[in-house]
């Protein structure tokens, strides 16, 4: 199941794991990123929490917690080479995946209709 | 976030959206921040071939002595600039301050010695208030004209002359600061070799009406590449050069600023003009006794950017403050984090250990020379 978020994430929910990363137009907005900087394995984080930051040249960005949840695993080739995160924002280049609190809240997240629609 | 609505366009508006330009709000202007391309490969495309800014937002100034006389313009200014102008010769082009009664730095701006008047150029965000103070400050020896019948771009990198002499081959033999006007596709033109970017390059002022026509024909050269904002700040930051309302403003002075080689022999003490600007007593004080604090350079150790606003720390824990960063962010040419800023004149030594507070952390930083890339000027 894909998810979204308005703060442009999106998320790919397997049981109760959830896989985070931004979205290809968040990713164009943001322009060349030079730095990434995840969170560690086994934080835990509310919905809405800033769990990662992106660089561009020009600016920093956070990357918001899409849904309460633990990180269970973080994806070094994006920290090792943050233009992926451009070429390849909604498959290789993953933030980390989210052991949800509550698999049931990600229904309130706006499907990939819904965030066509509020991107378009 | 500033509206859009009421923004100021430049002569050139139209083109960098034909081109697929991001605009964005600057100092009243909609401008482009970047193109297609992005900044990055906007900075690196400057640095190896030739990068092309709309630079039209920009104040360009007239300044004509009533009498005549150039050296009366000159005089004039300098009541206003700690810069020698009457020693700058027809054709030269010198980087000049407006300083305050406080010795602070009004704006910064380039003057040109145009034979019978001064050309100068000052940054947008200051260009109203910058004609006030020449009008105030001239008294009534000279008329002071903005022209807003002129765009301004700048051509920059190692491709720059090369591009050029096939409009005009007497390009070649300008030298950095030098200006001479130049007909190019039969449109009039005031060519300065100069630019804000730390590579050779020029600054074109064309009049209005040919502005986009003159562009347009330099961006079809194979060489030649549209850069924005993003970019152009990369690149100075890269180059070790102040933006002012960032690392200079009315709170800094030159010499903090360590801008001490805008201000020439002949305005400091014992020189033969020494002082009569405003602030001198203050700046040419602090030329003998120093300053609490300077102007330096800074390499972040790791790969995070540390951007501008972040505060210096001597200790690790942020106990011992010692300055602040001015400007910083990612240097695509040396391809990693670059920044600077003001710190205690204790801590001023290439070499100098420090730590920067980023989201919390205190990063690692080292006082590094500026500046970061090797200027490529045709001196």
């Amino acid at each position: 199941m894909l998810k979204f978020t308005e703060e442009h994430e999106w998320l790919k929910i397997e049981g109760d794991v959830a896989t985070v990363g931004i979205t290809e137009h968040a990713a164009g907005q943001l322009g060349d990123l030079v730095f990434v900087e995840l969170p560690e394995t086994g934080a835990s984080f509310s919905k809405g929490d800033s769990a990662a930051t992106v660089e561009s040249v020009k600016a920093a960005s956070d990357v918001y917690c899409p849904l309460d949840g633990e990180i269970i695993e973080i994806n070094q080739a994006i920290v090792d080479d943050p233009a992926l995160v451009n070429s390849d924002p909604q498959g290789a280049a993953w933030f980390f995946k989210l052991k949800l609190a509550d698999p049931s809240a990600a229904n309130a997240l706006l499907d990939e209709a819904a965030y066509k629609e509020l991107v378009a | 976030m500033e509206g859009i609505s009421h923004l100021k366009h430049t002569p050139l508006h139209a083109l960098h959206l034909s081109l697929g330009a991001r605009m964005v709000p600057f100092a009243g202007y909609e401008m482009p921040v970047q193109y297609l391309e992005g900044v990055l490969k906007e900075h690196l495309h400057t640095r190896a071939a030739a990068g092309l800014f709309d630079v039209s937002h920009m104040g360009q100034i007239i300044i004509r002595p009533k009498s005549g006389r150039i050296e009366d313009a000159a005089l004039a200014l300098e009541k206003l600039v700690p810069v020698d102008v009457l020693g700058l010769a027809e054709g030269r082009q010198r980087y000049g301050l407006f300083t305050n009664a406080e010795g602070g730095i009004l704006d910064d701006l380039m003057i040109t010695n145009r034979r019978d008047h001064l050309f100068l150029v000052v940054n947008a965000a200051c260009k109203d208030a910058d004609f006030e103070h020449l009008k105030n400050g001239l008294g009534g020896t000279c008329e002071v004209t903005m022209l807003d019948d002129r765009a301004l771009i700048a051509l920059q990198g190692p491709r720059a002359e090369p591009v050029l002499c096939e409009l005009w081959a007497d390009v070649a033999g300008m030298r950095f600061m030098d200006v001479a006007e130049a007909d190019l596709h039969d449109v009039a033109c005031i060519i300065s070799r100069s630019g804000y970017t730390g590579e050779d390059g020029f600054e074109i002022s064309i009049p209005v009406g040919s502005a986009a026509d003159v562009t347009q024909r330099l961006l079809e050269h194979p060489d030649v590449m549209p850069v924005g904002l993003g970019a152009r700040d990369s690149l100075r930051l890269e180059a070790g050069l102040c933006l002012y309302g960032n690392d200079i403003d009315t709170g800094t002075t030159p010499v903090e600023a360590a801008l001490e080689w805008a201000i020439q022999k002949s305005r400091r003490a014992g020189g033969e003009r020494a002082g009569g600007f405003p602030g001198a007593d203050r700046i040419l004080a602090e030329f003998t006794d120093g300053t609490s604090r300077r102007r330096v350079g800074l390499r972040p150790d790791g790969r995070a950017p540390v951007r501008g606003g972040a505060k210096l720390f001597v200790d690790a824990e942020g106990k011992a403050p010692a300055g602040a960063v001015t400007s910083g962010g990612f240097g695509p040419s040396v391809d990693g984090p670059i920044a600077m800023g003001y710190v205690d004149a204790a801590h001023t030594e290439n070499g100098t250990k420090l730590f920067a507070e980023v989201r919390g952390k205190y990063l690692p930083v080292t006082v590094s020379a500026l500046p970061f890339v090797k200027q490529t000027y045709k001196r």
